[in-house]
């Protein structure tokens, strides 16, 4: 089996473009920088020369990595080009050089008009275009470590400590993380503030459904979101069982895979996948509920992912079927218990993974629309990514920045009081820059605040 | 001077960081909106302000290295289309609004901001900026000032020549200078008109003045279904017939409609052979009443199926259908053509007769778009490069759709620009003595050719040849009227810069 779609099937889906430019005002590395070869139309261009033979360079390799993965690109575009298979496939090509059209890449420092692909450009002293030493070591340590809820859970206690003595303000202002690594700096910087206290919170592996039985659904808990964020599963299954529906919580579940499939870390995205199908296959439910966007989006994803594995295609079409995003599955299932109000004003922003990827824009809205007395206010760059996308704002920390930046000044304009995400990743990041101005700006999943006011108590 | 010896100075000049070298990164600057042309840069360039611009022109004319400059690089004429033997200058760093004057009615923006982000700037004032290309989320004001750009809305409104009124612009010599003093009215030679639309050759907008307009008190759009191109042709004629200005009146036919449907899913009536859109905008009375007179006049043609619209969201589903329809004919075929011919509106029937024809006798699908209150039509020719031969057939029926339109007394281009896709068409249009008075214009700011060679006139020529290889000199030049451009016969001047104004 392959890790890579055929380069005709890429051509084709390359060849969709017609080139007319209308995802460029939507990328954020276009918004920031103004450049052809950061923005979607650059990168399919890119990518087209890379399936037609060219050497995979550095400075190629560099506009693949500084794509955000957010999908808005995809929303904007009429020609429908199916960018997420190309970015994909151009992030395969980047980890495993020698997976690429044309074999390894040439060294950086070969001369820029080096033949394309001649057999010096393939010889052994080619690996050295790899990564550098200590993009490899940052990647390598985050993806020992984020996929793994009990590693990331083993990291906040030194965190958490660090925060409470003001070590980490003491390391910030020493500059000190930044010269050893800029992803140790931004993880510092985004770390949220003393993370609550996980133990006690486990969720229990059944949530029985108040009233009449309406459905019986799985739930994924998530790597960053249980750790993080223990208290929004907590009111996912809350506001679920409210509505009647049974909430299964398999223990054994692991890492979805998001983060490995979104970097271009396809066989360990597949590992991950299949066993996150043996898990919810065995918990017999109607539906699969997901509340971090990223997530679900991968999950949805399972079935072109394992498309050509003749063993799990099948089982993996069944599974991306029944995954539903909470707010896209409530929607759906129709309100049965009562709302009491939540007087607010709050913004909506909306995750790429959940508004791009996924195209739920809509069932958010309409969800927190309905509860008494919270005002919805709308972000006038709705669609541009905050900077955090996946693991971006700890590889390229510069830019996730500029977009935080932009991002916060968008909320502080809104005259929101609290910001409603639905991932994880957008609710550290804009936390985090709202934080970074003294600024209090409340952040909550869409989950907490319909347990907010179903539940009647503030939060 | 080679152009890799340039690279320093342009690098001190715009920042290392803005000059690109790599031949992966070069290429994507290969082409604009229309793919067929593709050339790649030997240097790309991406300055960050007017000084920048003229310091880069400078050292090109110094070195007599031909540029080209790009803005979003959604041209559908290939205006933009680089030069391999020289430099791109790239405005979309150059994407500032300096200033939005709600008293005055006027904005200053950078080339490169967007045509729709100059709306967004100047909406909170209850203004907008009147020229809407269906590319306005992307394309540049800049790049609307090269072609003069149009949209649906021109029909009432006006092109961009009737919106800027004062242009910051780097000659091709390298010297910065304003034309238009921001009022719109001409002092002496209206340079102004004369820069907007002139393509690229004249020189390299760096700030644009323009003029806001007040946001019409109403606005009513009306979407009508008909069975028939020409049931639809006979609203329009009617319509204007009956003295009414609509802001837009656009067509669709059915192969347009399907591919809009498959892209933004605007619901368009099913299975229509074409669709009507007619909005109307003013105070709310007029609009009112004229709505009553199109609304009669619609259903007299035929329609099957009307529909209005008055609020916003309602109006941007129905006009997202027609301004994602280029690109969404994407879907449709591989490749395609945009046309952008020009025909009296009374003609609009016989001419979309003989489309028909020829595509059913050249095996080319052609879907048909267009500005119809004025006659601008966009045949999209649809082909599939992987098939041998088949662009070269769909090039000959577009070919053939333009003699078409100057058959019927119309024009090669609406609003998309003659850049290098439509050159050769030029004679068609225009006799030797046109085409050589326009070059005078020409040599006049550009007398050394550097400044996006190879784009609308049909045949390159330096400005100090004798204009027509059979021919006298000019004979504006021969009665005196005007100067033989460019000094010495059969050598192209070189620097020091011209003064021009």
């Amino acid at each position: 089996m392959s890790e890579q779609p055929s380069t005709d099937h890429l051509k084709d889906v390359a060849g969709d473009c017609v080139h007319c430019g209308f995802c460029l005002p939507a990328c954020p590395t276009y918004q920031l920088w103004g450049e052809e070869m950061d923005s979607p139309r650059g990168r399919i261009h890119l990518v087209s020369q890379l399936l037609d033979g060219a050497p995979l360079t550095p400075a190629t390799a560099t506009h693949f990595d500084r794509c955000l993965g957010c999908m808005a690109c995809m929303t904007a575009c009429p020609s429908g080009v199916q960018y997420d298979q190309l970015i994909e496939a151009a992030r395969g090509w980047t980890e495993h050089p020698d997976q690429a059209p044309a074999g390894p890449p040439a060294r950086a420092d070969a001369p820029a008009d080096a033949p394309a692909a001649s057999p010096a450009a393939i010889s052994a002293p080619a690996r050295f275009a790899r990564r550098s030493l200590r993009d490899r070591t940052t990647r390598a340590a985050i993806f020992a470590v984020f996929p793994y809820p009990a590693r990331l859970r083993a990291l906040t206690a030194p965190l958490r400590m660090a925060q409470r003595t003001g070590l980490d303000k003491w390391l910030a202002g020493s500059g000190l993380p930044a010269k050893v690594s800029p992803a140790a700096e931004a993880a510092l910087r985004l770390a949220p503030p003393s993370a609550k206290r996980t133990a006690g919170q486990r969720l229990p592996e059944r949530v029985a459904a108040r009233g009449p039985r309406r459905a019986v659904v799985g739930m994924l808990t998530g790597c960053v979101q249980s750790v993080f964020f223990p208290q929004v599963n907590a009111a996912t299954a809350r506001v679920l069982a409210a509505e009647g529906c049974d909430v299964i919580i398999p223990r054994g579940q692991g890492c979805c895979g998001a983060l490995s499939g979104h970097s271009g870390r396809h066989a360990e995205a597949m590992r991950f996948a299949r066993a996150t199908i043996e898990t919810f296959e065995q918990a017999g439910v109607d539906a699969i509920v997901v509340n971090s966007a990223g997530c679900g989006s991968a999950m949805k994803d399972y079935e072109r992912l394992l498309a050509d594995d003749p063993t799990w295609a099948a089982r993996a079409t069944a599974l991306s079927g029944r995954v539903r995003d909470l707010a896209e599955f409530l929607a759906g299932l129709g309100p049965v218990a009562p709302r009491h109000p939540v007087p607010v004003t709050a913004a909506y922003h909306d995750a790429c993974h959940l508004g791009h990827a996924q195209r739920i824009t809509r069932q958010p809205r309409e969800l927190l629309g309905a509860i008494p007395e919270l005002r919805l206010v709308e972000l006038p760059d709705a669609g541009t990514c905050c900077g955090s996308a996946g693991v971006y704002n700890l590889l390229q920390p510069q830019a996730a920045r500029e977009l935080a930046v932009r991002k916060a000044d968008s909320v502080l304009a809104s005259g929101a009081e609290l910001v409603i995400s639905a991932n994880p990743g957008c609710t550290l990041q804009i936390s985090a820059e709202l934080a970074q101005r003294g600024k209090v700006i409340a952040t909550a999943h869409t989950a907490e605040i319909l347990d907010a006011s179903i539940n009647g108590r503030p939060r | 001077m080679t152009i890799s010896s340039l690279v320093p100075r342009m690098s001190r000049i715009c920042g290392p960081g803005n000059v690109v070298t790599d031949p992966l990164e070069l290429r994507t600057y290969e082409c604009d909106g229309l793919t067929s042309h593709r050339a790649t840069p030997a240097l790309v360039v991406l300055p960050c302000d007017a000084g920048q611009v003229a310091a880069v022109v400078r050292e090109c004319a110094a070195a007599g290295i031909p540029f080209v400059a790009r803005g979003s690089g959604t041209g559908l004429s290939g205006g933009a289309v680089p030069r391999e033997d020289g430099v791109l200058i790239v405005m979309s760093k150059m994407r500032r609004v300096l200033e939005v004057d709600p008293l005055a009615r006027r904005a200053i923006v950078e080339p490169g901001v967007t045509n729709l982000a100059v709306t967004q700037a100047a909406a909170p004032y209850g203004l907008f900026y009147a020229p809407d290309p269906s590319s306005q989320v992307v394309c540049s004001v800049g790049g609307n000032v090269a072609e003069n750009s149009g949209g649906a809305h021109c029909l009432k409104h006006g092109f961009t020549v009737n919106h800027v009124t004062g242009l910051e612009v780097v000659t091709p010599s390298g010297e910065l200078t304003w034309l238009g003093d921001g009022t719109g009215v001409p002092l002496g030679y209206d340079l102004l008109g004369a820069f907007t639309g002139s393509e690229g050759t004249l020189g390299i907008v760096t700030k644009v003045v323009v003029k806001l307009t007040v946001a019409p008190q109403a606005v009513h759009l009306v979407l009508a279904g008909y069975a028939t191109l020409a049931e639809g042709g006979r609203a329009v004629s009617d319509i204007i017939a009956a003295g009414i200005v609509p802001a837009a009146i656009e067509m669709m036919d059915a192969l347009s409609i399907e591919a809009a449907e498959a892209a933004v899913a605007c619901g368009y009536p099913q299975g229509a052979g074409a669709v009507l859109l007619v909005e109307l905008d003013g105070p709310a009375t007029e609009v009112e009443a004229e709505l009553a007179t199109v609304m009669k006049i619609i259903e007299a043609a035929g329609a099957t199926e009307v529909r209005t619209a008055d609020d916003p969201a309602q109006r941007f589903a129905i006009w997202k259908g027609r301004k994602a329809a280029f690109a969404a004919v994407g879907r449709l075929a591989p490749a395609y053509i945009v046309q952008d011919g020009v025909v009296p509106r009374t003609a609009l029937g016989d001419v979309l007769a003989r489309i028909s024809a020829l595509s059913a006798s050249s095996g080319i699908r052609v879907a048909n778009v267009f500005h119809a209150g004025d006659g601008n039509l966009h045949p999209l020719v649809l082909y599939n490069d992987a098939v041998p031969g088949e662009a070269a057939r769909a090039e000959e029926v577009s070919g053939a759709i333009l003699d078409a339109c100057i058959e019927y007394g119309g024009s090669i281009t609406g609003e998309h620009g003659v850049g290098v896709d439509k050159s050769r068409y030029m004679p068609r249009m225009f006799s030797d003595d046109d085409l050589d008075t326009m070059q005078l214009l020409r040599c006049a700011f550009d007398p050394a050719s550097l400044c996006n060679p190879g784009k609308v006139f049909p045949t390159p020529r330096l400005c100090g040849e004798v204009p027509g290889h059979h021919r006298a000199p000019h004979p504006a030049v021969v009665s005196g009227d005007a100067a033989a451009a460019g000094g010495d016969q059969g050598t192209a001047p070189q620097s020091p810069p011209m003064e021009i104004f």
